[in-house]
């Protein structure tokens, strides 16, 4: 199977009230992603553009962004979802032979969105919607459901944000940087139990851009220093209703990061893996997720923070760029988890760079309470 | 390279104005189960899915999500791609790049629309850039008037023509057991149907509909080992425009050409109108089946009137159009594009029933959306 290399990334900075149209984002973004890959758009056969209706809020949201995305005359697609999903389809394009270099790109402006609305249009329209669920108070759900389940505190959700806001201090890019204390943190406004405002990831505006390629052109357009291997991928879907699942239980990221090893080869993901990326939309969050990534057992992911394993200095450094925690641009998340990825592989992270990483993985989430994964192994 | 892809099931819904017996996920699961069957296989043979719809239509925000109970998706990959009026295509075409990655063996395409639920109209509206052109451009019906009346100008094609082709389809749906209008109808009788924008009369243009298309991709192997005869897919292709209306071309459909055009050098067309045995274009209005055909390189510019005057796309023409009756029979709108892909394979695999194409040995599908998208596949019964 020929590979698939990521040779170029642009992100904005994150940041709430951007003045610039959806358009204005994907331009930028792309221009600049192509100027790091360091070719132009007349190398480009197809786009993926990653964006939703909904956070639009109109209607086939990517023909706002079409032209803007170098797509006039080219094959395009549309994911709507994380763009680590977009992402997946992008290199899919490229393996099936068709293409050779693709755009994927993703936009977002929370400010100009209704976050409860929204997200309130995720659950069934019958039931659910009407106790008026949407993102936070379903995610309280699922942190409380975690907390009986396992033990684990509300201090130890604290210690995450307290860990990934203190890492946005070293990201010019991130929204929150922030030098915060679990006490802070156990202060601030409850929006639903167990869920406080520094628990909870922001409303946030950004793009990011990534330039697939397949081997034969990575090899011609790039140096061997800017190329990052697409080495693994899984992704996998729980069941739709929160009553269907065990809200604690995170079996389909087992799944979906079962494949992506396998396919990268990882036996021991703590050891083979650097740095990761993973998708605190919530602390509680990212507690579960290293759980279900297999980087320690069933309910022990709070143990795992607490000894400092996922510090910036710690043994697998865990969102080092300051997280979803310190900006939260829905769909472009997961993009910018891969392109954080791909800075610290490269050795161009600045401030945050993780010393001589050689194997990242990053990770998005679609739908509520993290239904459904998509998981990454980026790799030298 | 890729992997060969070949269609082996399709499914859907009998499809209706208001299918008030079905909610969206049972109009899912209506298509998933019939293309399983269709394809002789159970959920568990399923690899992945991809699904698609337009999500101001029917208001649930993560439909990949909300639709595992009707796909059979849990504890499967699954993810959601859409594009407005081609998303069918765009469906069809995610299922294809999945299996031709070789990342997965067998991969369910689902498209689906509740359009009884929705206004339509007012959520297309929105498509729009919102200052400049929402007003004026708003909905489905004024921009195919305004690009047929300027044809109609250009080369003197007439309202007749495209009524012609309005009872085209509209007749061969009786023959459709799936489609939503099953009526005869005349020439005279689209002639004097109300007028909705001019040229564009009722009996021209597609209705809104309820409903649902699952279509089953495999890989070389596994195709020919699950399937007697696969419809192959020789390629698939896609060509955007500019993003705002004011910018387009309007005699002819820039887009529908580039797409074709590379879609036959990829499938190794040369005559389009002598080496295709059978189509199912995304019409959305009889007008687009006179002027698109020009875009289609069956003719030169200007003469598709005369084509469709010999009746050369009749059931029983040179090059039969729609045997399903097309879009102006049944629209539920993220499934129509998918139903064009569905119904192109049936054709091949000689499942059609009494709209099959004797000895179609090679079928184009095509889909219609967004700022004049157009999506193109070629199927085949030979491996490509």
């Amino acid at each position: 199977m020929e590979r698939v290399a990521i040779i170029g990334v642009a992100q904005t900075k994150y940041e709430q009230n951007k003045p610039d149209t959806f358009a204005e984002l994907i331009y930028d973004v792309v221009s600049r992603a192509l100027e790091d890959a360091g070719i132009s758009i007349k190398e480009v056969d197809n786009v993926v553009s990653v964006s939703s209706d909904f956070w639009d809020g109109r209607t086939i949201s990517s023909m706002a962004i079409s032209d803007a995305s170098g797509a006039f005359g080219k094959d395009i697609t549309t994911v709507e979802g994380d763009g680590t999903f977009g992402a997946l389809y992008g290199m899919m394009r490229i393996l099936s032979g068709s293409f050779g270099c693709t755009v994927v790109c993703a936009h977002h402006k929370g400010s100009e969105s209704n976050m409860r609305g929204i997200t309130n249009t995720a659950f069934d329209p019958l039931v659910e919607r009407r106790l008026g669920l949407d993102a936070i108070n379903s995610a309280a759900l699922q942190a409380r459901r975690y907390m009986d389940k396992w033990g684990v505190w509300e201090e130890q959700f604290a210690a995450v944000s307290v860990k990934n806001h203190g890492n946005a201090l070293r990201n010019p890019l991130a929204m929150l940087p922030m030098q915060i204390s679990v006490d802070d943190v156990m202060a601030s406004r409850k929006l639903a139990d167990p869920l406080k405002l520094l628990d909870c990831s922001p409303v946030t505006d950004g793009a990011c851009a990534l330039i697939l390629a397949a081997e034969r052109h990575a090899k011609k357009w790039t140096t061997n220093k800017k190329r990052v291997w697409m080495k693994g991928v899984g992704h996998c879907s729980d069941a739709f209703r929160l009553g269907d699942r065990d809200l604690a239980d995170t079996r389909a990221l087992k799944q979906a990061a079962k494949k992506a090893y396998a396919m990268a080869g990882i036996a021991d993901p703590v050891k083979q893996i650097d740095v990761a990326e993973v998708y605190d939309a919530f602390s509680y969050m990212e507690l579960m997720w290293l759980e279900g990534l297999g980087f320690c057992e069933d309910g022990m992911g709070a143990e795992f923070v607490e000894r400092g394993h996922a510090d910036f200095e710690g043994k697998l450094p865990v969102n080092p760029s300051g997280g979803r925690l310190s900006a939260h641009p829905v769909q472009v998340a997961g993009l910018a988890a891969m392109a954080e990825c791909v800075l610290q592989l490269r050795g161009e992270a600045g401030e945050r760079q993780v010393d001589g990483a050689e194997t990242a993985l990053a990770h998005g989430i679609n739908g509520m309470c993290g239904q459904s994964h998509c998981v990454w192994i980026l790799g030298k | 390279m890729g992997k060969r892809v070949g269609i082996i099931g399709v499914g859907q819904t009998h499809h209706a104005a208001k299918r008030l017996d079905a909610s969206g996920v049972e109009l899912i699961a209506e298509a998933v189960t019939r293309a399983l069957d269709d394809a002789q296989l159970t959920i568990n043979d399923i690899d992945a899915f991809v699904i698609g719809n337009m999500d101001h239509f029917e208001n649930i925000n993560y439909v990949d999500m909300w639709a595992a109970d009707g796909l059979g998706s849990c504890m499967k990959p699954v993810f959601k791609v859409t594009t407005g009026g081609t998303t069918g295509t765009t469906v069809g075409a995610c299922g294809f790049y999945h299996v031709a990655s070789g990342l997965f063996d067998v991969v369910m395409a689902v498209g689906w629309e509740k359009n009884s639920e929705s206004d339509t109209q007012a959520a297309i509206s929105t498509c729009a850039n919102p200052t400049l052109e929402r007003d004026s451009f708003a909905g489905a019906i004024g921009p195919l008037a305004t690009e047929y009346s300027m044809y109609m100008k250009a080369y003197g094609a007439t309202e007749e023509d495209a009524a012609r082709v309005a009872a085209r389809d509209r007749n061969n749906a009786c023959n459709n057991p799936y489609a939503h209008i099953r009526q005869h109808v005349t020439v005279e009788e689209v002639l004097a149907s109300p007028m909705l924008s001019y040229p564009i009369k009722f009996l021209d243009m597609c209705p809104r509909s309820d409903g649902a298309c699952a279509v089953i991709f495999a890989v070389e192997e596994k195709a020919k080992k699950l399937c007697p005869k696969p419809a192959w897919v020789h390629c698939s292709v896609v060509r955007h425009d500019y993003t705002h209306f004011g910018d387009l071309e309007w005699t002819w459909m820039p887009t529908l050409e580039r797409a074709t055009k590379e879609a036959y050098r990829l499938a190794g067309i040369h005559d389009p109108l002598k080496e295709l045995d059978v189509c199912e274009l995304y019409l959305p209005a009889s007008t687009c089946g006179v002027k698109w055909m020009d875009s289609c390189w069956f003719c030169d510019k200007g003469e598709a009137p005369q084509l469709i005057r010999k009746g050369v796309f009749e059931m029983d023409g040179e090059l039969p159009i729609n045997p399903s009756g097309g879009v102006i029979s049944c629209n539920p709108i993220g499934a129509t594009a998918l139903i064009r892909v569905g119904e192109a394979a049936w054709q091949i695999m000689g499942r059609a029933g009494a709209r099959q194409v004797e000895g179609a040995k090679k079928a184009m599908a095509t889909g219609f959306g967004g700022c004049s998208w157009s999506d193109v596949f070629i199927l085949g019964a030979d491996l490509p």
